[in-house]
């Protein structure tokens, strides 16, 4: 069943590229890397020392930030810049919700308050602690600044979350649930006990002598993803009242899959279908076909095997269909909870600015991979729909698709 | 306890009241230290959440070297009721 699209009036993001949306475009136009060498002498023993970051110092006034965890600074800059770029509409706050997922919540306030509770006791932990730490922080953050009173969700899909919160917010505008919806993911967890998890899975890249290699999607050397941090933030609004208050419209949200492997809780299913059968569910809800996809932003998270799983459900679902593909996490390293929500946003530019940005450190295709992609500089390129997928540990799977 | 009382015997403590200030300028900022006066009430006046308000607990009692129970917390209105619980505790100014 196709559903109607919405349309995307804001744009925010926080990435290791730079602190607004114009930065992560350039960023991905020129090919930066956001990756870097960690030399916070927290990290020293670390098994991984290369993590992308981002630089938000001085961005909040300081009784703001003490009582919100990093993740929740993030979403709130983020939020704020997708805000202010919609118009800073004037909207009934009952028709205003929020929709922003994380995969893991504010984990530096609950490892640095377990670090406070062991050396200075019960008495010394922050009455702010569970606000800070829990999962639905940074929508409650956003929904608390922009006076969001029509709900406030918080998907949790480990890295599919800021593409599952999109497509959540997509079923509440065209529910009738809000006019308006702030939606995107969040995520900030450079710390060195997450890293030490994601290690431990043989899930991270540890090329240390080249930090700004370290990410390369679809590349014959790729050895595992870079954790990284930031936020991505779109304002959605239902066509009648983007219209009514004559908005200035980036693209639309026009179809979202979701589906679930059921295979195992962090391999990727190496047929594909679970990846294959939610890029057909978002094709559908979209009312396109295989052909209409323009250009994929592909999950593509440099590990081995994920990297080829995708690749073959791109196979299944888009048959002989080849667009060209990219992948932000090149440059920005992997996201999490935030990852969908960025990409997303970046195929909203891709598709506006009739632009596919390069996949960054791809200097050897993969055999394995068959797909158009897209290396060295931005490929010019005028379409009218893109594809966003994401996936995450849980067997989850979100496609998106964008549209002019 | 009347704010005439408080008055007169904070007053003999003023570097608790300016050691106060400067927990709630730290955990609060410039604009709410700036309210600060022996007749303010936390909450209508500072308005300084419950949240906040064991924040600020807790640093008083590192500060000042005084235990300031759940109980007598709930009495601690104003700021002057504050200073007089530190200094009854038995602090020196």
């Amino acid at each position: 069943m196709t559903g109607s699209p919405v349309a995307v009036t804001g744009l925010g993001a926080v990435t290791p590229l730079g602190p607004d949306v114009a930065a992560l475009w350039d960023g991905l136009l020129s090919g930066r890397s956001g990756v870097r060498l960690l030399d916070d002498p927290a990290f020293a023993d670390s098994p991984v020392r290369l993590a992308a970051t981002c630089d938000i110092d001085g961005r909040l006034d300081r009784v703001e930030a003490r009582v919100l965890d990093r993740v929740q600074q993030l979403a709130l800059l983020a939020a704020r810049e997708a805000w202010a770029d919609a118009g800073t509409p004037d909207v009934d706050p009952e028709r205003v919700a929020v929709v922003i997922g994380s995969g893991i919540g504010g984990a530096q306030t609950i490892l640095g308050q377990y670090d406070v509770l062991r050396e200075g006791g019960a008495r010394r932990v922050s009455p702010h602690l569970i606000p800070m730490l829990m999962p639905n922080g940074p929508a409650a953050t956003v929904g608390l600044a922009l006076k969001a009173r029509a709900g406030v969700h918080t998907p949790v899909s480990a890295c599919a979350s800021g593409a599952e919160a999109l497509a959540l917010a997509l079923d509440l505008l065209r529910a009738g649930r809000a006019d308006v919806v702030i939606a995107g993911g969040a995520e900030s967890c450079v710390h060195p006990l997450p890293i030490a998890g994601f290690a431990q899975m043989r899930a991270l890249s540890t090329r240390h002598d080249e930090p700004e290699a370290a990410s390369r999607p679809y590349d014959k050397a790729r050895d595992g993803f870079v954790l990284g941090e930031g936020a991505g933030i779109l304002v959605l609004e239902t066509e009648e009242h983007a219209r009514a208050r004559g908005a200035r419209v980036h693209g639309r949200l026009a179809g979202a899959g979701i589906a679930s492997d059921a295979h195992h809780v962090t391999a990727p299913d190496p047929s594909g279908n679970g990846a294959a059968r939610s890029i057909t569910l978002a094709l559908r809800d979209a009312g396109l076909s295989a052909t209409d996809v323009g250009s994929i932003n592909a999950h593509a998270t440099s590990t081995p095997l994920g990297d080829v799983a995708e690749a073959e459900a791109f196979r299944i679902a888009l048959g002989d269909a080849r667009p060209p593909v990219t992948a932000t996490k090149s440059c920005t390293g992997h996201l999490l909870g935030a990852a969908g929500a960025v990409e997303a946003l970046t195929a909203v530019l891709t598709v506006r600015e009739s632009l596919v940005p390069a996949i960054r450190n791809l200097d050897d295709p993969d055999d394995a991979v068959d797909l158009d992609v897209v290396r060295m500089t931005p490929r010019a390129h005028a379409h009218d729909a893109a594809l966003s997928t994401s996936f995450g540990f849980g067997g989850h799977d979100v496609s998106l698709v964008v549209t002019r | 306890m009347t704010y005439k009382e408080n008055h007169v015997t904070t007053a003999n403590y003023p570097d608790l009241l300016a050691g106060l200030t400067e927990i709630v300028d730290e955990i609060c900022g410039s604009e709410t230290a700036g309210k600060v006066a022996l007749d303010a009430t936390f909450d209508s006046e500072l308005q300084i959440d419950s949240l906040t308000m064991v924040e600020i607990v807790v640093a008083c009692e590192e500060r000042f070297g005084v235990r300031i129970p759940d109980e007598a917390l709930e009495q601690l209105k104003t700021v002057g009721d504050a200073v007089q619980f530190i200094a009854n505790a038995g602090v020196a100014a």
